[in-house]
C-alpha cells in the first residue's frame, strides 16, 4: 500500500484521527464521494479506513486519506492526469456525493463524541 | 471452532505489551489447533522475529498491508480475527477488516487510554480491553477466557 509514497503528493493534515481526517475532506472539497475500505485508486493502493470513508475533489485534485500504523492518518492530494481520472471514475458512480453547496447545511459528528476526547490525548502523546 | 484460520493483527509496536501478547495468543491458539497466521507492520514483525526467531510461538508471520490487500482481491480471509490496538491508527486497520473480512472480529485495545479508545469503536466486534503498557497479565487473562469461549 506504500505506492502512495513513490507519487508526487500534497500533505495537507498530519498525523490525526481518521474521523479528523474525514471531516478535513468534507469541509475541504468541493465534491465528496463516500467509498468502501478497500476502494483502490491509483491502480495500487487500496483506501482503508473507519467506513464511511470520504474522497474528495477540487478541480482535478483528489483529496484522500492515507494511515500509517505508527504516525495516524494523513490527507493527501494528489493533482496530476491520473487524479483527473480517479475523479472521472468517482463522478460515473456518483455514489453518495455531496456538493460544496449541500455540505452546509450537513451537521457536523461532534455530537456522537465522548465527553473525553481521545483526539486530544492522542495527539498530545505525539 | 477447532479448524479455523485465525489472524493476529499488530499494529505499532510502541506498546510493549503487544510483543508478548501476541506471541503468547499465536502459541495458545496453535496449541489448540487453530491456523494462526499473525500480521504486522515492518517494525512489529522484526520484534516477533528477533524474540521468536525460531519461529516456535508465530509459525505465519506476515506483512499487515499484503494481507489486508489480499483479503480485499480475496485471495485469502480468515475466520477469526483478533485486532490489536493502542492508537487511533490500528483502530482504523481493525475497522477496515471488519469491512472487508467475514472473521469474527475481536478488538485487543490496550495502552494507557485503552478506554477511551474502545468507548469511539463503532464498528461491530467483541472488545477485550485493559489498561496496560508494561504487565501483560491482565490482558492475558482476559484473553484466557475468550479463548476458552472460542474452543468451547
Amino acid at each position: 500500500m506504500s505506492c502512495i509514497e513513490q507519487k508526487k503528493y500534497k500533505i495537507l493534515l498530519e498525523k490525526t484521527t481518521f474521523k479528523e481526517s474525514r471531516e478535513y475532506i468534507e469541509k475541504s472539497s468541493e465534491e465528496v464521494y463516500y467509498v468502501p475500505p478497500g476502494y483502490k485508486i491509483f491502480n495500487d493502493y487500496y483506501v482503508i479506513g473507519i467506513p464511511p470513508i470520504a474522497l474528495g475533489a477540487r478541480d482535478n485534485a483528489l483529496f484522500f486519506t492515507y494511515t500509517k500504523p505508527c504516525h495516524g492518518t494523513f490527507v493527501l492530494t494528489i493533482d496530476d492526469e491520473e487524479s483527473k481520472k480517479e475523479i472521472e471514475r468517482l463522478r460515473e458512480m456518483g455514489k453518495g456525493k455531496t456538493t460544496a453547496s449541500s455540505k452546509k447545511s450537513k451537521p457536523l459528528e461532534s455530537s456522537n463524541k465522548p465527553t473525553t476526547s481521545y483526539q486530544d490525548i492522542w495527539k498530545n502523546k505525539i | 471452532m477447532i479448524d479455523a484460520k485465525v489472524l493476529l493483527m499488530m499494529g505499532c509496536p510502541e506498546v510493549p505489551i503487544q510483543t508478548s501478547i501476541a506471541l503468547y495468543l499465536s502459541h495458545k491458539l496453535t496449541n489448540l489447533g487453530l491456523d494462526v497466521t499473525v500480521a504486522g507492520t515492518d517494525a512489529a514483525t522484526k520484534l516477533l522475529k528477533v524474540s521468536d526467531s525460531d519461529g516456535y510461538y508465530a509459525k505465519k508471520l506476515v506483512d499487515l498491508d499484503k494481507t489486508l490487500e489480499d483479503i480485499i482481491e480475496k485471495r485469502n480471509d480468515f475466520d477469526i480475527c483478533f485486532a490489536f490496538m493502542h492508537n487511533d491508527a490500528g483502530m482504523t486497520y481493525a475497522a477496515t477488516m471488519g469491512a472487508i473480512s467475514q472473521a469474527k472480529l475481536y478488538s485487543i485495545v490496550f495502552g494507557r487510554h485503552a478506554e477511551t479508545l474502545a468507548e469511539t469503536i463503532e464498528f461491530d466486534c467483541e472488545k477485550i480491553v485493559a489498561t496496560a503498557v508494561h504487565n501483560p497479565v491482565q490482558l492475558k487473562n482476559k484473553l484466557d477466557r475468550v479463548v476458552e469461549e472460542i474452543v468451547k
